[in-house]
């Protein structure tokens, strides 16, 4: 019994950037329209599909469908969710049309406030078919469940994002959007040899991925495949020290293409790590739990300090996550419940929290046409609404209890700890100095606000105007989001929950949550 | 009393494609030599095109009225088995398109024997003579393209090479602007030409002394009673490798490549690099296959090499380039270096080797179609002085033509293998081949293989990086204030690259007929 739910999810963004692109010359104000309109569809049905999700046992991925794609190469147009995908599926569909209401003026152009031509103006069309392209990419991605369908989507989804760094960011931007490309492709490529070598190992004619789990049992074969996924993971998340193309592209992008590269496609790593890394080779993961946690921790405090030193705002915010993707990825490998519950969880609540934090700074940036931190000042006083969503937004990135990503990192912190997949006391030290990170954090956020929205106002920020009502949409659901799932946090992991058992009983490490629940019945 | 000679049998029906090729081009020498100028062009046109279409509809009736034959033809001397006949088909279908291309104004010298910027070249200019020479001349080298792989002794295949050869060595001197430069292509192909035809020869002439045959089969079967290193045999096969290889410009015998790429009329250069290619390929196939086949733990650590330096010197060369057809050229040198990987992938069992040369055939098909497309492009973006070669030329093209650089960004996407473009699916399936060659018990390089793999991946990494470069520059740079023209195309441009865009796209959305084909092609092998 196959869906249509995911395909449909995938469908409408297609024919809504097919339309888009098709529009006369002239009618850019149409073309918002209309890629706001399909969103906002897409985010309707997704929720529908969302809320017909049960956890109930049986099948682990619902909505699943399967058509055959290429039978010569075993290829299935295989796709279906479990609650980690779901989750982040929805986390695009929220994102994408606040990312559009965001990204309203983007394509117009930027100047610098002494007239100088930041950006050009480019096609409007273009930018938001290419938005919905990227949408109907980051859905697939997460719904394959054929592996190489998930592969064709991992490298596919980097062409749109390219144009949109490359057309339509800040002054390096082409640097950034060719460093960004390589940087993937390179990983990607990687991995279509692990990808191409599980195939031919497992020799089982197919790339479903539930009929590859378990599959792959010789240990050194095992840790050759999980080296070419994991390395195009770790570009991707990125991890310590693969992330140098993070800040650039992050920072050279426009606000709303980089809440979508950092919010969702860096996601795609962590995402693959636990859902292809852990379970298709669980051996070679718990072989390599060790280094990955240290590349996790190093990530965690490196991230924190360069980000204090940053004196360009979208850098800074990039910087910062790298430090939580250090901590996501530390939640994956710690190999418990509650920690990986946690990073998924994280994986959501950063993409709300960074989400707000790009947009505000953006907002602010858009104000003054410099990302520099040293340009601004005072701003509290002339524009207190963006100044009290930008403090929100920057609270939730340091993980402030109250906001969502508390809770996910206080998981993560806390599976960690009590790790018991290793005797030794390893896991324990590592979440001990990742806790460092929180200091740093609160460092490298409230400096930043400091010295924007606090003290003197300097004088061109005398003339900025507080945030319109577009913005306001744009950033009050996202606040709205993050302060109702850091009190009630339940509806997510009621999702995530079966899934990470279910992650955790393929990789096979003693799980007391399981056996807690054997003993219960 | 005298000997008796048997008349040789030769079954024309099977023949027919190949035959009505060579004498359509006979034909068009005739027109050449009878017809009026002014009704030569309106002439050669037609007979061109109607030849190769009829041809390769005679292919496709030998495929669909199921005679393909299980034995060679023509007492031997040609093979027109599954692999030839998918070839055949690949080289009409690109020949065709090619012809379009070449039938487009303004590509080709109005009189080759004026003196480039004399007196004479203006008179010619202004009568308005033209060469429709070039017609016979390319339904020769497509004929010859024809032979050369399905060729079943090296006296045939060597024959067919030069057939092939000798009209594109004159073609490429053709150029209508930069003359010099066309000439000087021309001359450099020809001489490294006729030298790897020495070498091909010399490898024939050794094998015969080495086996007593020049058959392929003859080969095949000497070698499994005759000794394996014997010096005849090595020497005759490394000789023969050099002639193959250079043809496909594999390093480092890739030398010629970007300067004739460069000096060729762009709808030539689109001719060599997609008909050629394909047709070298299939030789040098059947060649390693067929007659070396029992020799492949010699020959293959020996191609690794070449492979592996074939793909690096192709990517890393094309970095420093500024000229888009150079560029082009070393792209074509990586993706020969693709196509050898897919060589390396022998197996023991002919179903794997079925999988290996599937994947090659389609790989041929997927990069010759997007090849001629790329050119078509390349021949629309003009200076006043002829095609805008130089990449800083190209700089904001995005803004000027933005179908125009969106298409060309698709073929370049497609030369560097991102999904959802054909050319990720033949990367895909020539690298599978490999790998599964390399997980196979007893498989004489095994984990080596994998590296090669590995090579290939990184090969592609910095090949990706000088397509995109292109990208960049057309999408993300300011135009140039005095930038190039884009020609208002002819209705044989818009049809090849539309074409090309249309096999581009499909076959990256959904490559499974044309792998059923190619499959279908390949489960028989090649016959012996």
């Amino acid at each position: 019994m196959s869906s249509l739910w995911l395909p449909i999810l995938m469908v409408v963004p297609v024919l809504g950037a097919i339309v888009v692109a098709l529009l006369p010359k002239g009618s850019d104000k149409l073309a918002k329209q209309v890629t706001l309109l399909v969103s906002l569809v897409v985010l309707a049905l997704t929720l529908v599909m969302a809320f017909q999700f049960t956890g109930a046992p049986g099948d682990r991925f619902k909505f699943a469908a399967t058509y055959d794609w290429i039978p010569s190469f075993g290829v299935h147009f295989g796709v279906g969710v479990d609650g980690i995908a779901l989750v982040l599926i929805a986390l695009s569909a929220v994102l994408v049309p606040i990312v559009v209401l965001a990204s309203w003026h983007d394509a117009s152009g930027v100047k610098a406030a002494d007239g100088t031509v930041v950006a050009p103006k480019r096609s409007v069309k273009t930018y938001f078919s290419l938005l919905l392209v990227l949408e109907a990419m980051m859905i697939g991605v997460f719904a394959a469940t054929d592996i190489f369908l998930f592969y064709v989507f991992f490298e596919a989804m980097l062409i749109p994002m390219y144009f949109m760094i490359g057309s339509y960011g800040g002054a390096q931007r082409s640097y950034a959007a060719v460093k960004f490309l390589l940087y993937s492709l390179f990983g990607g490529l990687l991995m279509l040899v692990a990808v191409i070598g599980l195939y031919v190992v497992a020799g089982k004619g197919t790339f479903m991925f539930p009929e590859l789990v378990g599959v792959i049992q010789d240990p050194a074969t095992q840790k050759w495949l999980f080296a070419g996924f994991f390395i195009a993971f770790a570009i991707k998340a990125p991890l310590w020290p693969v992330h140098t193309w993070l800040p650039d592209a992050a920072a050279q992008a426009p606000a709303g293409a980089a809440v979508l590269l950092v919010g969702v496609l860096d996601k795609v790593g962590t995402y693959g790590m636990l859902r292809f890394c852990l379970e298709l080779f669980p051996d070679a993961a718990k072989a390599f739990t060790m280094p990955i946690i240290v590349l996790a921790v190093i990530s965690i405090i490196y991230g924190a300090i360069v980000a204090i030193g940053q004196t360009d705002m979208k850098r800074l915010i990039a910087y910062t996550s790298i430090s939580h993707f250090g901590f996501i990825v530390m939640g994956v490998f710690a190999m418990s419940q509650v920690a990986q519950e946690g990073a998924a969880l994280y994986m959501v609540n950063h993409g709300f929290a960074t989400g707000a934090l790009f947009l505000a700074a953006g907002f602010l940036i858009a104000r003054r046409g410099s990302p520099h931190i040293a340009d601004y000042g005072g701003a509290q006083k002339v524009t207190p609404l963006l100044a009290g969503f930008f403090l929100i937004a920057g609270l939730a990135g340091l993980s402030l209890p109250g906001l969502s990503s508390f809770v996910s990192e206080f998981m993560v912190m806390i599976g960690t700890y009590s790790s018991p997949a290793f005797g030794s006391g390893a896991l324990t030290v590592a979440a001990i100095v990742s806790a460092v990170a929180v200091i740093l954090a609160a460092v490298y956020i409230l400096w930043m606000v400091q010295r924007t929205l606090n003290g003197p106002t300097a004088e061109p920020v005398k003339a900025f105007k507080d945030l319109n009502a577009r913005e306001v949409w744009v950033l009050a659901p996202l606040v709205a989001l993050i302060i109702g799932f850091g009190f009630f946090p339940k509806p997510l992991l009621d999702v995530i929950t079966p899934a990470v058992t279910s992650t955790l009983s393929n990789v096979q490490v003693d799980n007391p949550a399981i056996a807690e629940k054997g003993a219960g019945q | 009393m005298n000997p008796v000679i048997e008349t040789p049998t030769i079954e024309y029906g099977t023949l027919a494609p190949l035959l009505l090729v060579f004498a359509a081009a006979i034909v068009g020498v005739l027109v050449e030599a009878f017809a009026p100028r002014y009704l030569r062009k309106s002439i050669q046109v037609p007979l061109t095109l109607l030849s190769l279409v009829g041809a390769f509809a005679l292919v496709i009736l030998t495929v669909v009225g199921g005679d393909v034959p299980s034995e060679p033809v023509a007492m031997g001397a040609l093979a027109v088995d599954g692999p030839a006949l998918f070839i055949w088909g690949v080289i009409l279908v690109l020949s065709v398109v090619c012809v379009l291309l070449i039938n487009d104004e303004g590509h080709f010298v109005a009189s080759a024997a004026a003196v480039p910027g004399s007196a004479d070249e203006e008179e010619a200019e202004r009568s308005g003579s033209a060469h429709t020479e070039v017609y016979p001349l390319a339904l020769f080298a497509v004929g010859g393209m024809l032979m050369f792989p399905a060729a079943n002794d090296l006296l045939t295949m060597f024959v067919g090479l030069e057939v092939m050869s000798l009209p594109l060595y004159l073609l490429c001197g053709l150029a209508r602007r930069r003359r010099l430069l066309s000439q000087e292509a021309s001359l450099k192909y020809f001489l490294l030409g006729a030298f790897s035809s020495a070498f091909f020869l010399y490898g024939t002439a050794m094998l015969y002394g080495y086996a007593g045959t020049v058959s392929l089969a003859g080969i095949s079967q000497a070698m499994s009673t005759g000794g394996a290193l014997d010096p005849l045999l090595l020497i005759g096969f490394a000789l023969l490798g050099v002639g193959l290889l250079f043809k496909i410009g594999a390093a480092p015998f890739q030398a010629w490549k970007p300067d004739v790429y460069q000096g060729a009329p762009t709808p030539i250069t689109a001719l060599m690099a997609s008909g050629t290619l394909v047709a070298a390929v299939g030789a040098l196939l059947r060649v390693f296959w067929v007659a070396l086949g029992n020799l492949d733990w010699n020959w293959r650590p020996v191609i690794w090499v070449v492979a592996a330096l074939t793909m690096i010197v192709g990517a890393v060369l094309a970095i420093t380039q500024t000229d888009i057809k150079r560029m082009l050229a070393y792209s074509s040198i990586a993706h020969a270096g693709f196509l050898l990987v897919g060589v390396m992938a022998t197996y023991a069992t002919p179903e794997g080797n079925a999988v290996s040369l599937q994947a090659i055939l389609f790989y041929l098909l997927v990069y010759g179609i997007t090849t001629v497309g790329a050119f078509a492009v390349v021949t629309l973006v003009r200076d006043p002085g002829g095609e805008a070669g130089h990449l800083s030329r190209w700089a904001g093209l995005g803004k000027r033509s933005p179908i125009l650089a969106g298409v060309f960004a698709f073929f370049l996407l497609a030369f560097a293998g991102i999904p959802l473009t054909s050319g990720f699916f033949g990367k895909y399936a020539v690298f599978t081949a490999a790998l599964g060659s390399a997980t196979e018990a007893g498989d004489s390089l095994g984990n080596w293989l994998t590296g090669l793999v590995v090579v290939g991946v990184i090969a592609s990494a910095i090949a990706a990086f000088f397509y995109v470069r292109v990208i960049v520059l057309m999408f993300f740079s300011e135009p140039a204030a005095d930038g190039p023209t884009i020609a208002i195309p002819s209705a044989g441009t818009v049809a090849v690259i539309a074409v090309s865009l249309l096999v581009t796209v499909g076959v990256g959305l959904y490559p499974e007929p044309v792998l059923d084909l190619a499959q279908q092609a390949a489960s028989g092998l090649f016959v012996r």
